[in-house]
């Protein structure tokens, strides 16, 4: 997405000077850019994952910065740690650019703030009325009697999640039940993010070679793409959670003979889309990333002028195995 | 109705079969009588109709939510099952609502004869009071399947382990007719309603796949050589005037099959033979996959009944009036088999298994290279000595397949093809069973007619858990018989096997995922001629 009178671009696919980075997700945040700009919780995680040289410029939430008469804001997007929502505000006509958002508050992530806009682009990643989640407490409740459960059978529970963002929130949904280890992608943004002096609980580095007994019947937190490792087979007694808003859907979670499947999403639900956009009070609104079609029409017959945006965001065709899947 | 969720989540949640057993073995100890009747009627298609019209639900959820009707159902095309599809759009509940399953089912047989408004009444306080699971699993309760992967065998088997009854007993009394309202579930196990003695079955004789040199069996004229047929291995029991039919898989498959029994009606022995349950029509054998339209179905239609008429192969005989045969002679066995189709007329679907003439080895594998032509897998080898063994001993019964290169396999994720057909999803990547999880052994594209490709298509559509670019992860629950040129062991896959031009032989609809290839299985062809 490109701005014309502020020569940048949001969150861009192709390689530009000038990139304003929404959050670290690898189908918003790439590789390639002269210049980044981002939210200063993003910056550590930024370079963890794409390089330690980049050139990067940090922003607070709600602090403008002018760039070619062009006023630019972060605001909390809530959706993993340093996502922002992008505020544009040119003579008096302002754009907001959400990248992902949830506004379901958790236990880790700056919670999302609503922003007053003339235009809004938002995702549609859960843009249907049969996606609605659960309150935090009412998953964290699920997952600790889930944990219970395991234990009482000797069994090692593995939580299934994306490295950045679904990982951390695990960590915070379980936090003080027992130890927990990590996979070293997991635990080498955790140290990134920690480095940057945000707060996220304590875990273990879960190493290749690691010993049977030290694990059994704790708590482990693994990327997707682990699956079918073989460190993933040595993990003993497992019982296996898949952690993502797909598993809404009864039939997703028999997916890959997992255990379980606990729809805990980083992604605004129907009635989180919803309320946030009404909370836009915007005059038009642009759909992106997932169900554009069926939620612009939705949009529409409830009179907000919505537009369907075709992006390449959820579309993630990176090689790179840990990010190929989109996150959700 | 907490247990019987609880007992949903448990068996759905697993694909181990085992697991499903324990967890229907737990409910069979834990719950009601009443209870445990129901849960057999329900997942033996014994209940009673649905009571309230799927369009009223429809109607009545869209209602409450206010929803637009495109919008419910693009919401259900995403779930793919109206039951909870609904269970997923209604409102968090007001209440809470605590019957047992039969009073549910009492209730819900009541509402069959009352007005619209009545059910209108009572479907929503239903809705009120139950947590989406347990709304699930009322909008089930008034119509729709489970899916959940229970066979009859599984019910059975568990029904077994909780009560020390014999599976083949409990097999022929859940499928006996019963119903309901005059049986207690005491009775049911304990069959009072059937004679058993009528329908017993024998365990099948199984044949490993022939592992050396023809000559190297001994001399051919001991031998007795004839197509393998490719159909469903089935047992007829004919005693005191009642047929029945067991399939291989130990499954009653009776009523699925009205024209076997009417064709032995007309024999007035009473025997057990042994043979190929196949669809035969104007004297040739058709190929599996029109078998296959005409499995596990509830009714046959007359249209259905022409279109794929069924006939039946016999192989071998195992009582003969009353006797147990087994341990006599193949020879013997066939000699009265002989005998038994000779005092008849047969009727045209019925069939007697061809012996294939040949003087010398070196003649077998011509014949066997034929056998495709009339959609024969290969040839079956049987030692005229042999006694029909329960289950599997190496020796004396062969078989020999035309290809033995074919396995089956489980699709995982399925892409766009390009050009003209970039509507549909034309390529597939294939996996097999490793440990608790999956491998992938093969990709594939050619094999499928349009139609079954615009069939996948849909339901890729609505079955995709994940996308990258044109790829979707599905779930993996349509299995596939993937034939291949060779296999070698292999260290740049994954799965430590190349497969040598893969492709889809037939899309094995009656095969559930519990049933594929392990990665183990599939290396053991490597080795085998
Ligand atoms: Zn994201
Ligand atoms: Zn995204």
């Amino acid at each position: 997405m490109y701005c014309q009178q502020g020569k940048f671009y949001l969150d861009p696919w192709s390689k530009v000077d000038h990139a304003i980075i929404s959050h670290g997700h690898a189908d918003h945040a790439r590789w390639g850019m002269k210049h980044y700009l981002c939210h200063t919780d993003s910056k550590a995680i930024l370079k963890q994952r794409l390089g330690k040289d980049l050139s990067i410029e940090t922003m607070p939430y709600n602090k403008p910065r002018t760039i070619n008469g062009v006023a630019v804001s972060f605001h909390p997007a809530g959706h993993v740690i340093g996502s922002a929502q992008i505020r544009l505000e040119y003579k008096g006509r302002v754009e907001v650019f959400s990248g992902d958002y949830k506004t379901q508050p958790d236990f880790i992530t700056t919670p999302f703030e609503p922003v007053k806009c003339h235009s809004f682009i938002t995702e549609s990643t859960f843009g249907l009325p049969i996606y609605r989640w659960k309150s935090e407490d009412a998953i964290q409740k699920e997952l600790h009697n889930w944990i219970g459960y395991n234990q009482s059978q000797n069994r090692t529970s593995v939580f299934v999640g994306y490295s950045l963002g679904k990982a951390q929130r695990i960590m915070s949904l379980i936090d003080g039940v027992d130890e927990v280890f990590v996979h070293r992608s997991i635990h080498n943004l955790n140290e990134a993010i920690a480095s940057s002096g945000y707060k996220i609980p304590k875990t273990q580095l879960l190493t290749a070679d690691f010993n049977k007994k030290d694990v059994e019947g704790k708590l482990i937190i693994v990327p997707p793409a682990m699956l079918d490792s073989r460190m993933f087979k040595r993990i003993p007694n497992a019982a296996t959670a898949i952690c993502s808003g797909w598993m809404q859907i009864r039939g997703n979670r028999r997916w890959r003979a997992a255990d379980a499947g606990f729809a805990v999403s980083d992604h605004a639900d129907w009635d989180g889309l919803i309320s946030a956009i009404k909370a836009t009070e915007a005059e038009e609104v642009y759909v992106t990333h997932g169900s554009q079609a069926t939620f612009s029409r939705y949009l529409n017959e409830m009179s907000i002028e919505a537009y369907e945006l075709k992006t390449e965001y959820g579309e993630e065709e990176l090689a790179n195995s840990e990010t190929k899947t989109a996150d959700a | 109705m907490k247990a019987f969720s609880n007992l949903i989540s448990a068996i759905e949640i697993t694909n181990k079969t085992n697991a499903k057993i324990e967890a229907l073995a737990h409910y069979f100890k834990t719950a009601p009588d009443k209870d445990k009747l129901w849960l057999i009627a329900i997942f033996t298609g014994k209940r009673p109709p649905r009571p309230v019209k799927t369009t009223l639900m429809k109607e009545w959820c869209m209602e409450i939510t206010g929803l637009p009707e495109w919008l419910f159902l693009e919401s259900y095309s995403t779930v793919g099952d109206l039951g909870e599809t609904l269970a997923l759009l209604l409102p968090e509940p007001t209440g809470q609502l605590d019957l047992s399953l039969h009073e549910w089912m009492t209730e819900l047989k009541a509402l069959k004869s009352k007005s619209d408004d009545d059910k209108k009444a009572f479907v929503l306080e239903a809705w009120a009071g139950l947590d989406q699971q347990e709304r699930l699993i009322f909008n089930k309760l008034i119509g729709g399947s489970f899916r959940i992967g229970v066979s009859k065998k599984t019910l059975v088997n568990a029904l077994a382990k909780y009560s020390g009854i014999d599976a083949n007993r409990l097999m022929h009394s859940i499928i006996g007719k019963w119903s309901v309202d005059d049986l207690s579930f005491e009775a049911l196990i304990k069959g009072q309603h059937i004679n058993y003695d009528n329908s017993k079955l024998y365990p099948f004789c199984l044949a490993y796949a022939l592992d050396k040199e023809l000559d190297e069996l001994g001399e051919p004229e001991d031998w007795i050589v004839e197509q393998k047929w490719d159909g469903i291995r089935g047992q007829i029991v004919k005693r005191n005037g009642e047929i029945h039919i067991w399939s291989r898989g130990e499954e009653l498959v009776t009523s699925q099959f009205p024209e076997l029994v009417e064709a032995f009606s007309g024999f007035s022995n009473d025997f057990v033979i042994d043979g190929e349950i196949l669809a035969i029509k104007d004297n040739n054998v058709l190929l599996f996959n029109d078998l296959q339209k005409r499995l596990n179905r509830k009714n046959v239609t007359k249209k259905l009944l022409a279109e794929v008429p069924i006939g039946f192969c016999a192989y071998d005989m195992l009582e003969d009036d009353g006797d147990d045969i087994r341990e006599q002679s193949m020879q013997s066995r066939r000699h009265q088999l002989e005998t038994l189709f000779n005092r008849y007329t047969l009727p045209n679907n019925i069939k007697l298994s061809h012996l294939i003439a040949f003087k010398s080895w070196n003649e077998l594998p011509e014949i066997r290279s034929n056998s495709r032509q009339i959609n024969s897998e290969g040839l079956m080898l049987k030692h005229k000595n042999s006694s029909y063994h329960s289950g599997r001993k190496k020796g004396d019964w062969w078989k020999w397949k035309v290809d033995p290169m074919t396995i089956d396999a489980v699709m995982i994720y399925a892409q766009r093809g390009s050009g003209r057909r970039s509507s549909k999803y034309t390529d597939y990547t294939f996996a097999v069973k490793k440990d608790d999880g999956l491998v992938t052994v093969a990709k594939a594209y050619s094999g499928l007619t349009d139609k079954e490709i615009t069939e996948i298509s849909q339901w890729v559509g609505k079955n995709a858990i994940e996308r990258f670019g044109p790829v979707r992860t599905v779930k993996p629950e349509l299995v596939f018989e993937i034939a291949f040129e060779g296999i070698a062991f292999s260290k740049r896959h994954k799965s430590g096997v190349a497969l040598r031009f893969p492709r889809i032989a037939r899309w094995r609809r009656d095969k559930p995922v519990e049933d594929i290839d392990t990665i183990e299985s599939v290396k053991q062809l490597i080795t085998s001629p």
